[in-house]
């Protein structure tokens, strides 16, 4: 039960709520408002990991984003999840956590033998010793490497979380609410703009709950809550905690992670697990901090050493030590703050200086503490395995290459400091090039690329007065030019210690005969030795060397090591770091989950479903229903154990010989108005409509500028200057794009408008022999003969008192015709007909049947007009006008489109009339010839003729129409079958038209 | 993701629109002669230029409209946007 590194009455967690929870199957407790890796410190715990790729010991590093160390499996809420991060996930009562990348366990990990095989795992090892031979990389390399680089285990159960998206505009986006975001967001609020000021942690206020400073008299963190406070009460403002701005775009739009529910130990069903914002924002505050980096010493890796600040932040917010018994090592000032932490909470630190002796402010009152300071001096080697035991430390000479003096002193951890790289991770994905800051060793943005402004640490402004005057200045001045209001505010008094020089050095030397491990990249196993051999084996641009090595190129992208990385190719290059440049940063700035990119859109609601209005006739009668873009489709209705073959064949075979309806609502209906409609179809049609009376129907062939059919349909003319088109209906919003683009751009003068009506209409097909017989019941009034409702006839009439359109038109190659009704009245339609048919042995048919009736029947569709083919492919060339000019008229003159062997439209029949040839199967001359077997064409649609009673299929093929009688193998790989078949004509039923016109 | 300026609409998020190509590509006027190296130009040849670019986009999720925006095609800078009826400089 104890924590025996926890403080008493320290930090900013709450007491009052123990929270249990297990690491590794242990039972352990911490408080509310602890993260994982807090409360496991608390609990005297460090060893936390294996690394990637020697399986070393790996503890804490950090105290948030920038750790590269403390990934772990967790499981909570129901759900389990690989790489989490422990410095930021917070505890939540009966959150289970586990060690990855180890086997059997973290303590004893088989894994671990490739640190004493290190010497056969340089950089660049994988690319060295996988090559040969190519067939063993699939079966035996890759399982391998990947099960040995495991980080953790994806969860393959359903994730049942809710995760939402957010789409939000601002006048001000302020990211991260250290004093400068605070700062920059009161100043703009004040100014009456729309800020929202997003935090990544659960607390506001970043380094002013750590840092020893005082505004306006008040402590840090109370200066920080009294403006918080402020912020949260004004309307014009939305403040964010647990929130990380992680991506910078294109246009000011910047995304937004917000863990809601994570923390929470219940919630309601209706709160999201994790929210993404779209932020589009006018100004962008960028003050994001910087984060502190390490200096690089031999077995730096090993658990028990910190990051300087992360041990002050676990001490300050955490109330936890991260050791009694500290070593502080440092190149600067800031890590005085750590040790005199120590001292106030008493424990001993002993602090190494690299810099010579020299006097500061705070060097001054670690003095006056009595605090044992040793100057000129660094850690050589940690010693101890899975934790921090000792430390080698030496003296350094004055060229600070080797050492005046080496002894080993006692600890239980090292406190490293070796300065502090700024966060310009998001102002370089908005395009800022950046630009080398000697003073502080590290890149700070350039000019602005968007809206972005940096202030604060982000900037490379490390004092708190500098830094909230030029935030509070930028956040008045960037709020004011957008609400043109500029409210003055008084810039708080400051009370900061002040820091001396820091040193510029960054990685300890190595005495004579010794060679320990020294690790720039920790989460990559990125070590110096490595970056060595990346450049003596020729790799010179910092991008390669990136690549070669995999420094930087973990989920921490490097945030601890990309510019100690620089540092010691600019050394052993011998340029300056500005020359070597930098590696590119990309969002995710951390990582998110696929569920919040994902957001809502899954399942049903993955993308609309259209529904027709007899879609809920449809359901009750069986229908088993197909996709056809957004549209579900009835494929077929099922009879009691029918399979789809059985039922589409007899729905096909009702067609024939007696009547069926279909279901054709979610064919695309574009109304065409205007005095010009006629001529706009002319030129958009192959074929010639300046003719067509009124109360007629057409057939229509489309073409793109390319000579390619676009689509085909029949287009009726309702009155004079009003059309009704009919599109297929996977190009309905395609072929309305086409006619927008051609009437508002290139021909402006013609009078016309199209607009869409599928919604509008239902529409059902009735086609068979007895389809007359079936229509004079619906239509008692009406004259329906042959001679006044002839083929592509048209006629309005009441439908049972509802207003309707009938189109004696024809996809099944039936005497048919379709009816539409306003779409309200779908369902009454569908259900009178089926009433009223039945005496004429109506039944429905589905998608299936259609196929079957039209594929027989030589008509082409969808998969004929497949985007490669032109009208005289697939026997069309009879609609295609030489008098007149239409869109794509003048490609068809291709000398590739007119020769003698061109491809063209034929049917297929198998040799034995038994075996149906699956679509897409190859048409080839030799079933056994050496591949590559030449290819003379493809199987298009196929379909069990009902007329014939055996399997037919129309093709594409090459000189297709002089194949007529010979035979071929149709080939699929793909079903394993070769079938022998006969090319006859496409059209293998009725192929005179004689049925459309009786 | 872009933010474009419909003229009809005002600002809108890119996922509104679709893109149509190079607004300045013009169509020969129908009916009249055209040689086929013309055609072929009009058809396939299409400049891809580094920097400004004056395309087509068509507001699909909106008004319906197809209009020109000038853009930078290696910034994503859009520097004008107008009806297809105006002129861009």
């Amino acid at each position: 039960m104890s924590q025996p590194f926890r403080l008493n009455k320290v930090g900013l967690i709450n007491r009052n709520k123990k929270i249990s929870f297990t690491f590794n199957g242990k039972k352990l407790f911490g408080y509310e408002g602890d993260t994982i890796a807090s409360a496991l410190i608390a609990n005297g715990i460090h060893l936390v990991g294996r690394s990637f790729k020697y399986h070393r010991p790996r503890g804490f590093f950090g105290a948030g984003v920038e750790e590269p160390n403390a990934k772990l499996q967790v499981e909570f809420n129901g759900h389990s999840e690989p790489n989490v991060n422990a410095t930021e996930m917070e505890l939540v009562e009966g959150l289970s956590a586990t060690s990855q990348n180890c086997w059997p366990s973290v303590n004893f990990d088989i894994g671990a033998i490739n640190n004493f095989l290190k010497m056969f795992f340089p950089a660049g090892f994988y690319y060295k010793t996988f090559m040969w031979p190519k067939s063993f990389w699939y079966k035996i390399y890759e399982p391998f490497i990947r099960k040995a680089a495991g980080l953790g285990v994806a969860s393959i159960e359903k994730d049942k979380e809710r995760y939402e998206h957010k789409f939000e505009y601002c006048d001000l986006l302020v990211t991260g609410s250290g004093p400068s975001g605070l700062a920059s967001a009161y100043a703009a609020a004040k100014n009456g703009a729309k800020v929202i000021l997003a935090e990544d942690k659960p607390r506001f206020g970043g380094t002013l709950l750590t840092d020893d400073v005082s505004i306006d008299n008040l402590s840090g963190k109370d200066w920080a809550e009294k403006i918080i406070t402020e912020l949260k009460s004004m309307p014009n403002v939305t403040v964010k905690n647990r929130s990380q701005v992680f991506g910078y775009y294109d246009h000011n739009m910047l995304v937004m992670f917000e863990r809601v529910g994570d923390h929470l130990e219940k919630k309601s069903k209706f709160t999201p697990r994790q929210r993404l914002w779209y932020i589009r924002a006018k100004e962008t505050i960028l003050s994001t901090g910087s984060i502190e980096r390490p200096i690089v010493f031999g077995n730096n890796d090993t658990p028990g050493i910190f990051l300087s600040a992360a041990a002050k932040e676990y001490m300050k917010v955490y109330g936890v030590l991260v050791g009694k018994k500290p070593l502080i090592f440092t190149n600067n000032d800031s890590a005085y703050e750590t040790a005199l932490g120590f001292k106030k909470n008493n424990v001993e630190p002993i602090i190494l200086d690299t810099r010579e002796e020299h006097s500061s402010e705070l060097i001054d009152e670690a003095k006056s503490k009595g605090i044992d300071i040793r100057f000129s001096h660094g850690v050589i080697v940690a010693n101890g395995y899975k934790k921090v035991k000792s430390a080698k430390i030496g003296k350094l000479n004055k060229d600070k290459n080797s050492f005046e003096k080496i002894e080993t002193v006692d600890c239980d951890c090292i406190c490293v400091s070796g300065f502090w790289t700024p966060s310009v991770h998001l102002a370089s994905q908005s395009g800022n090039k950046l630009k080398y800051e000697e003073k502080i060793d590290a890149f700070i943005p350039d000019k602005k690329k968007q809206h972005e402004t940096s202030v604060g640490a982000a900037n490379g402004s490390f004092t708190l007065e500098e830094s909230l005057k030029h935030a509070f200045e930028n956040g008045s001045n960037l709020s004011a030019k957008i609400t043109e209001t500029k409210t003055e505010i008084s810039i708080p008094n400051v009370n900061e210690k002040k820091y001396g020089a820091h040193d510029k050095f960054w990685c300890m030397p190595l005495p004579k005969n010794e060679n320990p491990k020294r690790f720039v990249d920790f989460q990559n196993d990125v070590s110096v030795s490595d970056i060595e051999i990346a450049l003596r084996e020729g790799y010179r641009s910092i991008e390669h060397v990136k690549r070669y090595t995999t420094l930087g190129m973990a989920t921490d992208q490097g945030r601890t090591s990309n510019l100690n990385g620089l540092q010691l190719v600019s050394n052993i290059e011998n340029k300056i770091v500005p020359e070597v440049g930098h590696t590119t940063f990309r969002p995710p700035f951390t990582p998110i989950t696929i569920g919040t990119i994902v957001g809502r859109e899954v399942g049903m609601e993955y993308m609309p479903t259209r529904k027709t209005p007899m879609h809920e006739w449809h359901e009750k009668n069986n229908a088993v229903f197909v996709d056809a873009g957004a549209w579900k489709r009835p494929r077929y209705y099922k009879q009691g154990n029918e399979t789809l073959f059985e039922a589409s064949k007899r729905e096909a075979k009702n067609v024939r010989e007696n009547v069926g309806i279909c279901d054709v609502t979610t064919l695309g209906k574009i109304d065409i108005k205007g005095p010009d409609a006629a001529e706009f179809l002319n030129r958009v049609y192959t074929n010639a409509w300046m003719k067509l009376p009124v109360g007629k129907a057409r057939y229509g062939l489309m073409l793109r500028e390319d000579g390619i059919v676009m689509d085909d349909g029949t287009t009726t003319r309702i009155s004079e200057n009003h059309y009704h088109m009919t599109t297929t209906t996977a190009q309905a919003a395609n072929v309305l794009s086409h006619l927008e683009y051609y009437l508002q751009i290139v021909w402006p003068e013609l009078n016309v408008n199209v607009v869409s009506t599928t919604e509008q209409w239902a529409g059902a097909a009735i086609a068979g022999p007895k389809s007359r017989d079936m229509l004079s019941k619906l239509y008692p009034d009406l004259d329906v003969s042959n001679e006044a409702l002839p083929f592509m006839g048209y006629k309005e009439a009441e439908f049972f008192g509802v207003p309707s359109r009938i189109f004696r038109i024809s996809f099944s190659g039936e005497l048919a015709y379709e009816i539409n009704v306003k779409s309200d009245h779908g369902l009454f339609m569908w259900e009178k007909m089926m009433e009223v048919g039945k005496e004429f042995g109506n039944q429905p048919y589905g998608t299936e049947a259609l196929s079957t009736l039209r594929i027989e029947m030589g008509h082409v569709a969808g998969p004929e007009l497949d985007g490669r083919t032109i009208p005289s492919d697939v026997s069309l060339n009879g609609l295609v006008s030489k008098k007149k000019d239409f869109i794509g008229k003048n490609s068809l003159g291709r000398e590739a489109f007119n020769v003698e062997s061109r491809q063209k439209i034929v049917g297929l029949i198998p040799i034995d009339r038994k075996s149906s040839i699956p679509e897409g199967s190859h048409i080839v001359q030799d079933q056994n010839a050496k591949l590559p077997n030449p290819k003379l064409g493809h199987v298009s649609s196929s379909c069990w003729s009902v007329e014939n009673n055996n399997p037919f299929s129309l093709a594409i093929m090459k000189d297709g129409k002089n194949m007529i009688g010979k035979k071929f193998f149709a080939v699929s790989p793909l079903k394993n079958k070769s079938i022998e078949v006969e090319v006859i004509s496409s059209h293998y039923v009725d192929p005179e038209g004689k049925r459309v016109r009786s | 993701m872009l933010y474009i300026k419909c003229p009809y609409c005002g600002l809108r998020a890119q996922k509104e629109f679709s893109y149509g190509g190079d607004a300045t590509v013009k169509r020969p006027n129908i009916n009249e002669e055209v040689s086929s190296e013309d055609w072929d130009n009009f058809v396939y040849m299409r400049k891809s230029p580094r920097g400004k670019h004056i395309e087509l986009w068509q507001h699909i999720a909106g008004c319906r409209q197809w209009i020109k925006v000038q853009r930078d095609t290696a910034t994503h800078e859009i520097f004008q946007t107008a009806k297809v009826t105006e002129e861009i400089r």
